[in-house]
């Protein structure tokens, strides 16, 4: 027996298991190669075993090596549940299980550096707010339902600062009104944005498939879905394309890829569907963004003009000192890049001071903001402290709420759309969550970690794979690593996206229906109930019981 | 639902007119109550046109608040009518002791101020007499407008209108226009103020029909004026929306229906004008109106209008010979106010469509 130490680490400190049964295993190795994170491993083992090989029983004992898979029994390599080696053996002889009994939080800092994962937030997940509320107002006799089938519908939402009827620069002329003036740029598209992940968190297949299925969206179904480029810039080719037009292009604290995209800037044949300044996200407040070094690579270095390194974003943008400022940054970027054509908009994490923002932004006299993207809690990222991750954010649904009461109570509710993220479509029904937004004052939502499902991520809430962090990703979407890329199908991933907002819209439609709405039910919260009295009196929605 | 209508005449009508045209409507209301506000006057305020005149319902105290707080703001009364009742036993109505209409003449200082501003007058002294009367529980304050009067009470039509002597033309009240509905209440009480007509610095309107955006327009309109108040009404979204676009915002008429059924995205865009409506769409998308609802408004200037919901779920029709023309939830109100009219020049508006019967009575149809 080899010696050990109790501080030895034993597969039953991590937290997942690798079950493995010999007697299916065929030994063809296809787990093993499918492992990116390398938690198994084939091995020999040395077996004792009994035989009686003769008529009469003659049992001798007989020593032999056999080839095994074996869990290796380090952090390094812990089994993160992924399933891969489960999905690609074909004798169901491997398969993965969550471990009750992990000690992981606890050897997962050893060499002094905190922990840090990809994924989602997993406080408070168990217990949505969402899923305690329900389409309470059904149309009925009095006020007839609409067919969903065959009524028509206006499912758009503006991006971009609307005037307050006073401001509209008209003029009358006789019993007409004409437009004497010039108004902030508002562009009404589809109420779901795909939601900012840069090329760098994606790999470039999966920010391809994303991008895919927005063109074909528009294009093919003409649903006006826009996707936020994410911080870290955009292709050249796409950037003098036509396809430019669907594309919110992000600017965030890191800068990341402005240069390039202020040099493609004199070959853009079109605008781009709007500017996005994120301050900050809903996962990780107050944490930057974090590009693992082995994430960067050559072309997300060329993109981004940086080097072979961890690439941190701060906190926020560090110029800034003030709401103010961030407006003055608003103005610039408008002014300078693209001449007051394209709507720009802010995107902060869900907080104790969201409301602040959001007041005074609307109070701005210069009506620049073109929209507040509110991202709560639940939001994913593709890398951050698990610290910051399990501990810091606010959930998105009451936040979003006060917003929108903090517009009303100053009769400016729409002038600064609101959109709203971080958690949409958890359960995997983001209609119903969208409609419910709506109704409690969103004009639109972003999502981001729902289409990474749909291209094939596994990772879940409760700390399955979550690992976009280490760039080994075993669907291929969150890595840059050649050979597992490769994994990802484009095409089957951006039909995924397609078919999901197609059943998507369906849903919606089937939603707005009973309420009798033809139009977006912004802010008709009259058409809400629940069954908790705490969530009633917060969100200002009917109790029922 | 309700049932509701309008008459408009080159000669003065007495209010029997208005119940012939809505009494046939039996089906659409259920006698819980019965409105209307008449203006452009003769009878018995014929010769106060130019003065505001106050209608009232209350009780003894409240009748006294009124009149404190009107001496104490220095509006003097010159001219008063007050219904005697005819309290026959077995009326099903629930009045009130005092019906109250009084013309006043203006404070000294304001003669000779403008007309806005003698209007804002106008608009804050009824919403004093309002809170005044609500805190008390003395009573309700209807109109307080030049050559305007309203009557709003609770009850069978045919009993109210038998009570006020409504049946007897003798000429004291006249109007060359009338704005009415037989209620059909879907509220959970009667509340008084929930009847229509609703009235509004000179904007008269009332509707039958549902508000599904009701909280939406209500939320929204809180803040656009002080006058914007009370809500009991689904319908009362429709009057504000039509005195903030057209009196506080100053646009055309026209634009009113732009504002609350507004064209499709797809359509405004391969229209001339959809810069005009676009924008209009998107910064008044909160005083949109849904549900099935048909409205029917009367404007200072004494014109009347109709125009129905973007689906044109609830139904109107207008029709009229050479000296009057009226607008009715149903067609047999007009058969029973105006049999000699040809029916086949009766207009039945679509979803799309505003008539217009101008002050000549000239009638105006518009595609939105």
């Amino acid at each position: 027996m080899e010696t050990v130490k109790t501080q030895d680490i034993s597969a039953n400190d991590l937290p997942w298991k690798v079950e493995w049964s010999s007697d299916r295993c065929t030994m063809c190795g296809s787990c093993v190669a499918a492992c990116t994170f390398q938690a198994i491993e084939a091995v020999v083992e040395r077996r004792s075993i009994t035989v009686s090989t003769g008529t009469v029983p003659d049992p001798s004992r007989r020593h032999l090596a056999a080839p095994a898979i074996k869990q290796k029994r380090s952090i390094a390599h812990a089994c993160v549940g992924c399933g891969m080696c489960e999905k690609v053996c074909p004798n169901q002889a491997i398969r993965t299980e969550r471990n009750a009994d992990s000690r992981a939080n606890l050897l997962a800092r050893s060499g002094g550096a905190p922990l840090k994962r990809g994924g989602r937030a997993n406080l408070g997940t168990a217990d949505r707010v969402l899923d305690k509320i329900v389409v309470g107002r059904i149309s009925q006799m009095t006020d007839p339902a609409l067919d969903s089938e065959r009524h028509t519908f206006d499912v758009l939402a503006p991006f971009g600062r609307v005037l307050p009827p006073s401001q509209l620069p008209f003029s009358i002329n006789g019993e007409s009104l004409e437009m004497n003036g010039k108004m902030p740029p508002v562009n009404w598209i589809y109420p779901v944005i795909f939601s900012d992940m840069s090329i760098g968190a994606l790999s470039t297949r999966a920010w391809e498939a994303v991008a895919m299925a927005t063109a074909y969206l528009n294009e093919k179904y003409g649903m006006p879905i826009r996707m936020s480029s994410g911080e870290g810039g955009m292709p050249v080719k796409l950037m003098e394309s036509d396809y430019l037009k669907y594309s919110i292009i992000q600017i965030a604290s890191g800068h990341f890829g402005w240069n390039r995209i202020i040099k493609a800037m004199p070959k853009m044949k079109v605008e781009p569907g709007g500017i996005l300044i994120k301050i900050g996200q809903g996962a990780k407040p107050g944490d930057g963004g974090l590009l693992p070094a082995a994430k960067v690579a050559e072309h997300v270095q060329a993109i981004r003009g940086v080097p072979k390194a961890d690439l941190m974003s701060p906190p926020n943008h560090q110029g800034l000192y003030s709401i103010e400022e961030s407006v003055q940054k608003m103005h610039m970027s408008l002014n300078a890049a693209f001449k007051f054509r394209v709507p720009v908009a802010i995107k902060c994490a869900a907080s104790a001071t969201s409301v602040s923002v959001y007041n005074n932004l609307l109070r701005d006299p210069y009506y620049i903001c073109g929209g507040f993207f509110l991202d709560g809690i639940q939001g994913g990222t593709g890398a951050a402290n698990e610290v910051s991750l399990d501990h810091t954010g606010h959930p998105i649904v009451s936040k979003l709420r006060e917003c929108y009461q903090a517009a009303v109570k100053q009769g400016r509710q729409g002038q600064i759309p609101l959109w709203a993220g971080g958690g949409v479509g958890m359960t995997g029904n983001a209609a119903a969550d969208v409609f419910k937004m709506i109704c409690l004052g969103a004009n639109g939502v972003f999502m981001g970690k729902l289409l990474a499902q749909l291209l094939g991520c596994v990772g879940n809430e409760r700390g399955r794979c979550n690992a976009c962090n280490t760039g080994l990703c075993p669907t291929g979407i969150c890595t840059q690593d050649p050979r597992l890329v490769k994994r990802l199908d484009i095409d089957k991933g951006a039909q995924n996206i397609v078919d999901y907002m197609l059943a998507f819209d369906s849903e919606l439609r089937k939603l707005m229906a009973p309420v009798g709405n033809s139009s977006l039910p912004v802010g008709r919260s009259d058409a809400l109930v629940t069954t908790d009295k705490a969530v009633a009196d917060k969100l200002a929605i009917q109790y029922a019981c | 639902m309700c049932r509701i209508g309008a008459i408009k005449s080159k000669n003065p009508l007495h209010p029997s007119q208005a119940l012939h045209l809505m009494l046939p409507q039996q089906e659409g209301h259920d006698n819980s109550g019965f409105a209307m506000v008449m203006q452009d006057l003769e009878g018995e305020f014929a010769d106060f046109k130019a003065k505001p005149l106050l209608s009232l319902a209350c009780k003894q105290d409240g009748l006294k608040l009124v009149q404190d707080y009107m001496d104490a703001n220095n509006f003097a009364p010159i001219k008063e009518y007050i219904p005697k009742p005819n309290r026959i036993a077995g009326l099903d109505i629930q009045a009130l002791p005092y019906y109250v209409f009084r013309a006043y003449e203006y404070p000294e200082y304001y003669r000779h101020r403008s007309q806005a501003e003698k209007e804002e007058l106008l608009v804050d002294t009824r919403l004093a007499l309002r809170q005044i009367l609500e805190e008390a529980g003395e009573g309700y304050v209807f109109s307080f407008w030049p050559d305007v009067l309203t009557l709003k009470e609770i009850g069978d039509p045919a009993d109210i209108a038998t009570y006020f002597r409504l049946w007897e033309d003798n000429g004291d009240l006249m109007a060359r226009n009338i704005v009415v509905q037989c209620r059909q209440n879907t509220n959970y009480e009667v509340v008084r103020y929930a009847a229509h007509p609703f009235f509004l610095q000179g904007y008269t309107l009332c509707a039958n029909g549902e508000n599904t955006f009701y909280t939406k327009n209500k939320e929204y309109q809180k803040s656009l004026h002080r006058g914007y108040i009370g809500f009991e009404s689904d319908s009362q979204n429709f009057l504000y929306t039509l005195h903030y676009v057209h009196r506080q915002l100053n646009w055309p008429l026209v634009y009113y229906k732009h504002v609350i059924t507004p064209l499709p995205f797809d359509e405004i865009e391969r229209r001339p004008d959809r810069q005009v409506l676009g924008a209009i769409r998107q910064s008044l998308g909160h005083l949109e109106i849904n549900g099935p609802n048909t409205i029917i408004a009367m404007l200072p200037d004494g014109s009347m209008m109709t125009c129905c919901d973007s689906k044109k779920l609830r139904p109107v029709v207008i029709g009229g010979d050479s000296t009057t023309i009226a607008i009715s939830s149903e067609v047999c109100g007009l058969h029973a106010i105006l049999p000699g009219r040809d029916p086949e020049k009766d207009i039945y508006p679509n979803e799309r469509e505003v008539v217009l019967i101008k002050p000549d009575m000239e009638v105006e149809r518009w595609k939105q």
